[in-house]
Formats: structure tokens, sequence, C-alpha cells
């Protein structure tokens, strides 16, 4: 392997010999050398932010240089996970990364995923509350009664098509979309990308190289048709249904679970193609592959959350 | 291993990296990025002081004298970010980078290079959010609650929105780092009941961070959405109701308020056993307290909104519930004086912050209580009772703790002991000064002065003008603990010794003062008798 750049490479402390408790698990310590990427990372973050809060309050009609900044800051994001990665999986592959290095990356990965399940979580929760409480308050129920009476008397409060978008009937008359066309069809699509990259997990823990490029290829076709469809189901209930972001809490509820659920599998289906390259490049061994069980967990994930939206969002 | 593979590439070991870029911007040492934390905390102190100042002197009397509504509400709601997110937690975050490898043993942070990215993205994140100010049509001036529809008015909602949730990145991160730094890095024979309780309180914490962190990014980007794309979440036209914003926005903002002090009660747990000369009272129970007042911190949200029309059975167990927390807190208080009763005890400024904080906050927890009560409440609500209230609390005491932990650990970070006079000086200025301010606050509030007004009726004018003189004086006093940092970091002739106190015990006064670059790099034999709580089970 060549000669890394200054930001790249491991320095490995080596175990003092002395002492019995500590060879027991520390083989040695892992400290990184200094990288440039971290710092990379931050002020495309900065550029992507600044440019999309200037876009957003760009005069109408116009974009400003928002849009701009904006793109160059997704540029740079792309490039810095690209470099930055890139700089993880030689040290990877020059074998720096021990087993406590492992467990760490680990725990991040398991504690990132449960930062996205409380993420998802503040949407759940605001669709439980507007469909427990909010909307039939509205319609008089229990504590709404006065806002009932002197705002909106008319109002018969009631989920979905008569009722989803408040008394205000914003948006005008919708309707939903129905949970055993397309939404059956994806949930059938996620379970099987479920057992398709389980299948590929194991062939990865057995060697079979030929197999696991087969089953990690067809939960990428099988994520990249969730999307299809789902980008399907967003034209029809536009279209069709009369069902948009406008439409009252449904269709801000059903919009906002439905398209973070989507660019999460956006981006596990990217990740899943990275790792789909990594495999065919012979980046994992049947005990190191740490960066295909992240994804891993992370595509069970989306699919949990597909299952709460699938109950939640279009059968109740 | 790849010990081969190394000997080409730099080696930062014994010494720093070559440049001023390299140390600072892309270093993977915890004491560094610690420090780039705790200065950063400092310059958001300062900054977000001086908002303060502007409030006090608008308020100094009544009438509008020096700046204008608007612009005194985007002081009160600037004054607030800036001190929970850019001051006190990034605080927190520096002494538990600086402090939590030196004392479980290990030899940095577990995931180093995130490290240096959750503090790198603070600056951009308030620069975003200070940048508001400069701009046409100024900066958010609903609050730092951000209370919907307020808040959709304010064209620099965008900024703010993104600001939080490049904050709240940064706070994931740094948490999930402490957590995987705790759990995977302890040295051998360190415990999870040997951990010093600073240790404790911390991996707690950052199971709430990560537990929250991401329910305000879903409410502030319901806000987002709900102002630049025409949704309806908090629009009871379509279906949604702005109470929602409140419960979503306080289900993370209790847990955030004990993200504010749980760190506080470790540091406070270290500095009494060490000038007490005792080991902590009841340490396993101190531990338990932090995990009950944690897990509490998840059901009590809604006492931030008694006020908004909840159904009775609500206001009720929210009551309740709220009050349960003053068991755990109490065990805690109490603790901490069964730890100094019969100890040799000495004040040096860290104690004496430490003292100052266990009688300040438990006021604070006193009047906290008293706006638990639902029919109290009722009246308190948005007054200046409430301001006392969580200045007590999160001053003098989530403030205090910080500047007792940076009295007690400089000389092990610098090397150099600050000077004991100006220390004190610095302590009583602020003990005196921060009752003057805050105290008369109670009075203003129970007679009925509501918060966030440039502008009041003249019968709170007396106090009014007395809670202004002791901000004013408050704030000079904090410049005399700049000038004892700065005298202790570079000035002080007075080398501090590797114990540094007479009655320090743990791991981190093993090490060398200053504590060199690199510490632990081979796991220290753990002897139980050096640590604080190393005999916890026998």
């Amino acid at each position: 392997m060549k000669s890394p750049g200054c930001y790249l490479g491991a320095k490995v402390i080596k175990r003092s010999p002395r002492g019995l408790i500590m060879s027991q698990q520390h083989d040695a310590y892992f400290v990184p050398v200094a990288s440039y990427w971290p710092f990379v990372a931050a002020v495309v973050m900065f550029t992507t932010m600044f440019g999309a809060a200037h876009w957003l309050n760009a005069a109408p009609g116009e974009t400003g240089f928002g849009k701009t900044v904006w793109l160059v800051g997704m540029v740079g994001v792309l490039a810095m996970f690209f470099g930055w990665f890139r700089s993880v999986i030689r040290e990877s592959l020059a074998g720096s990364y021990n087993h406590q290095v492992d467990t760490s990356f680990r725990m991040g990965m398991m504690w990132f995923i449960f930062s996205e399940v409380m993420f998802f979580g503040a949407f759940f929760g605001a669709l439980f509350y507007i469909r427990m409480f909010s909307v039939p308050w509205l319609g008089g129920e229990g504590h709404g009664v006065l806002t009932h009476q002197f705002l909106w008397n008319d109002y018969a409060a009631s989920w979905g098509a008569n009722g989803g978008n408040g008394p205000q009937h914003l948006g005008g008359a919708f309707r939903t979309v129905p949970a055993w066309g397309l939404p059956l069809l994806n949930t059938l699509i996620l379970l099987s990308s479920s057992v398709t990259v389980t299948i590929a997990h194991h062939a990865l823990r057995a060697g079979h190289r030929g197999k696991i490029l087969l089953f990690l290829g067809l939960t990428v076709l099988l994520g990249a048709l969730f999307v299809n469809f789902q980008a399907h189901e967003y034209i029809e209930a536009y279209h069709e249904l009369n069902l948009t972001l406008h439409s009252g809490v449904y269709g801000s509820t059903f919009f906002l679970l439905t398209g973070f659920h989507g660019l999460h599998v956006t981006l596990g289906t990217i990740m899943l193609a990275v790792i789909w390259f990594r495999v065919l490049k012979g980046h994992f061994s049947k005990e190191h592959h740490f960066g295909f069980e992240a994804v891993a967990w992370y595509w069970h994930f989306v699919d949990v959350v597909w299952l709460g939206l699938f109950l939640f969002v279009y059968i109740l | 291993m790849s010990h081969a593979a190394t000997h080409d590439q730099h080696d930062d070991h014994h010494g720093a990296p070559k440049n001023f870029f390299q140390r600072w911007c892309m270093s993977t040492n915890h004491k560094d990025i610690g420090t780039l934390y705790l200065i950063f905390a400092l310059t958001m102190f300062f900054i977000g002081g001086s908002f303060a100042m502007v409030i006090r002197a608008e308020l100094f009397k009544p009438g509008l004298q020096l700046v204008q509504p608007y612009f005194f509400n985007e002081m009160t709601t600037m004054h607030a970010l800036v001190m929970i997110f850019g001051a006190i937690m990034p605080a927190f975050v520096g002494l538990g980078n600086w402090m939590i490898p030196l004392m479980v043993g290990a030899p940095d942070m577990a995931l180093p290079r995130m490290n240096n990215l959750s503090f790198w993205i603070l600056p951009f994140a308030f620069t975003l959010l200070l940048s508001t100010l400069f701009m046409p049509g100024g900066g958010p001036a609903g609050g730092w609650t951000m209370y919907p529809p307020l808040s959709l008015q304010s064209d620099s909602l965008a900024y703010v929105v993104f600001a939080i949730h490049l904050m709240g990145i940064s706070s994931i991160m740094g948490a999930i780092n402490i957590i995987a730094t705790i759990l995977n890095m302890r040295a051998p024979g360190m415990d999870l009941l040997k951990m010093p309780v600073f240790v404790w309180s911390w991996l707690i914490t950052a199971f709430l961070l990560i537990a929250v962190m991401p329910v305000l990014a879903g409410a502030v980007t319901m806000l987002l959405t709900d102002k630049y794309f025409g949704t309806n979440f908090f629009n009871p036209g379509g279906g949604g109701d702005p109470v929602l914003y409140q419960h979503i926005f306080w289900f993370f903002g209790h847990p955030e308020v004990y993200i504010m002090i749980l760190p506080a009660f470790g540091i406070i747990s270290e500095v009494i056993p060490t000038f007490a000369r005792k080991p902590i009272f009841g340490y396993k129970a101190m531990v338990f307290a932090i995990a009950s007042i944690a897990f509490l911190s998840f059901i009590v949200w809604a006492h931030h909104m008694f006020a908004v029309g909840l159904p009775l059975g609500a206001d009720i167990f929210f009551m309740y519930a709220t009050m349960l927390i003053a068991v755990p807190t109490g065990v805690k208080v109490f603790n901490w004086v069964a730890t100094m009763w019969g100890g040799s005890m000495t004040f040096e400024t860290p104690m004496l912050f430490a003292v100052a904080f266990v009688i300040l906050f438990t006021i604070g927890g006193f009047s906290g209580l008293m706006l638990a009560l639902v029919p109290a409440d009722f009246q308190y609500q948005d007054t200046y009772f409430v301001v006392a209230h969580f200045h007590y609390v999160l001053v003098t005491g989530a403030l205090f703790a910080i500047i007792s932990a940076t009295y007690y650990w400089l000389p092990k970070w610098s090397g150099r002991m600050y000077s004991e006079f100006w220390g004190k000086v610095h302590f009583w200025n602020s003990v005196v000064w921060v009752n003057v301010l805050f105290f008369p606050q109670h009075f203003l509030g129970l007679a009925g002065m509501p918060r966030r007004i440039p502008d009041y009726n003249v019968a709170f004018a007396n106090f009014n003008m007395i809670s202004s003189i002791g901000g004013f004086l408050f704030g000079a006093s904090q410049l005399i603990f700049l000038g004892v940092l700065i005298h202790g970091v570079f000035f002080s002739k007075k080398k501090a010794t590797d114990r540094v106190w007479e009655g320090a015990k743990g791991l981190e006064w093993t090490v060398p003062s200053p504590a060199p670059h690199h510490t632990f790099e081979v796991p220290p034999v753990i002897h139980d008798e050096e640590l604080a709580h190393g005999n916890v089970n026998a």
C-alpha cells in the first residue's frame, strides 16, 4: 500500500508486557492520527445549511445566491464523505483497527440508530397527538368544546379524507392512498430486502463471494424499487388524489413521515450499493466486515420504521 | 499489528504537531479538543453575558431607555440560546473530554476524529445563529423555546432551525463518543461502580442527549415546514395544534434541563470529597439518584405547560411526577452535606464554589417545587419567579459547578497554580452579586412582573434596579475570573504538583501536571486505594 498522507494511517501504541489484567483484553490502544476531514465536514455542513437558509428566505420568484451556496455545500458533503471514508477504509485494510476500535465503531452505529429512532419518534408522536387529541378536540370532544363551539361548530372531526385536513379544509377535498395497493407491495419489497441482506450476511460469513454479490445486489435493487414506487405514489397523490403537503395535518404527517423514511431508504440504498462495490473490491473478510454489518443494521432499522408507517399511516 | 507500517508516518507522539492548523483544526487529541470546547464555552459565556447586560440595562428603570422592544426580545432569545447551547453544554463536554479519559485510564476518546467534528461544528453553528442579528429583519425574538405561531413570523427562523440542527448533530456525536469511551475504553480493573461520579453523571447525561436532541430536531423541522413548505402541524385551521409543539419541545426540553445539571452534580461529587478529605457519602446512592432523575426527566415535561389548558388529569399526573424528582435530588443534597460532616475541610476556591452550589442550587430546587404545584404555577407562570428559579439552578447551579471544576482541574491542565487570593475575590464577588441579581426577582415574580418585557409598571422599579446593579457587578466579577484564568494558565510562577490537592483521589491525579499530550498509552494498573470509590464493594 502506498504511503498515505499525513491525515492517513494509524499510530498503534504497543502494549506493555507488564501486568496480568491488561493482557486480557487490550492488545493495543489505537489513537488515529490527525485528519483534516472533520474540519472539512464542519465547513461543508455550514455551507449547506447557510445556503439552504438563504435560499428559503429568498424573495418570491428568486433564488438569490442561496441555492448556489447550497449546491456547493452538497457537493462538498459528498466529497467529504468520500474522502473521510476512503481514509478510514485504507486504515482498516492496513490492519490498524483492533478489537477495541471495532467495538467503539459498533457502539457508535448502535447509538446513532437509536438517535434516528428518537427522530422518527418525534414525528410518530406528532401523528398520535394529532389523531388522539388535536383533531377530536377541534371536533368538540372532551377538552375542545369551546374552540369547536366558537370557531368551527360545523367541523365533524375525523381522520383521513373526511376531515384530516382540519376545520378549514385546507388544500381542498382529497383522497387517501389505499393501504392495500402500492404500500402493501412496498411492505413486501422491504421485508424481502431484509431477508436478502441477511442471506448476503450469512454468505459473507461463509465466504461465498458470488452469493454475497447476488443477494446484496438484489437488496440494492429492492431498495431502489421501493424508492421508485414511493415516487409513483407521491405523483399519484399530487395529481390524482389531491393529497399534498398543504392538505391539513393529514398531508403534513403523511408526507413528513413517509418523506423522511423515503430519504432514509434512499440513503440506505446508496450505502448498500457502496458496500456492494466494496465486496467486489474484496474489502471484507469472514471475520472483519463491520462496514457491511453497520449498513445491514441501518437497513433493518428503516424496515422497522416502515412497518410502523404501514400500520399507523396507511392502515389505521 | 501494523506497527511496521507506522514508521513512515509523521508521529505526534512526543510533542505537538507541526503547525497551528494541524494542532487545533485537525486534532484527534482529547485534551486539545477539550481545551477548544472550554475556550469556546468561555467566549460564548461572555457573548451571552453581554446580551444579559443589555437586558439588565434596559430594565434598570421603568420605561424604554436604551433599546427597541424588538431588539430587547432578540436579546432575551439569544441570551438563552447562546448560554444553553453555547456556554453551559460545551463547557460540560469540554470538561468531559479532558477528564473522562484521564479518570477511566483511557488514552483518548473512543472516536477521536468524530470528537473533533463535534467541536468544530459549534463555531459554525453559532456563526449561523449570531449572524441573524445583523440581517435585515433581525434575529429570532420569540423566546428560546420558539413557540409557534410567534416564532413563525420571524424571517430568521430558517437560520435558527439549521443552527439548532447543527448543534444537535454536534451534541449527539459528542454524546455517542462519551458513551463509547466510558463503556469501551476503561482501563482493566476500572469497574463501572468504581468510576468517579463525574464519569457516571456524564454516561447518563450522554444517554439523555442521544434520546432527546433528535426530538428537538424533529420539533424545529416541523416549524420549518410549517413556515416554508405549507404544512399545518401547529395550525388549528388545518387540524394541528400549537400546543403540540410545546409537547414535543418540552419532551426534549425537560431532559435538556438535566443535561445541564447532571454533570454539575458529578463535578460537585468530585470536589467536595477532595476538600472534605472523606470519600463521598453513599456512592451507589449518588449514582442511582442520577439515574432516577434521568428516568423521571422523561415523564415531567408538561409541567412547563400547566397554564396552556391541559386536561386536569394531565396537570395532576405531571405535578406529582415532578414533585417525585425532589426525592433523588434530596438524596444528593443530603449526601453532599453528609460527605462534609466530620470532614477535615479546607476552603480553596473550588470548594467555595461547590459549597455555594449546594446551598444556592437547593434554593433553586425549592422554588422549582413551588412551581411544580399546579394551582400555584397558574400564578407564577411566565413571571420573574420562573426567571429567578431557573437562574438559581443554571447560574448558581450549572455555572458555579463549571467554575468550581475549572479551578479544581486547571492546575492539572496548565501545570501552574492559579492565584488563590484572586480566586477567592472572584468567588465572594460572584456569590454576593449573583444573589443581589436574582433573589429580588423572586419578589418581582410573586408581585406579578411578567418575563420577556422591556418595560414594566413603576411598582416594580426598586427591585429591578437592585437586580440590575447585581447583574452589572456579577458580570464585572467574571472579568476577574478571566484574569485569574489567563494568569493561571500563562503567568503563574507557582508550579502544581501531580496530586495538586492534598485530598484528591483518582487516576487523573496520578499523571504529571500539566498532563502530557498523551496519557495512559499503556493501560494503568488500577490500585483500588488510589480511587475515590475503589473499595465501594468492600
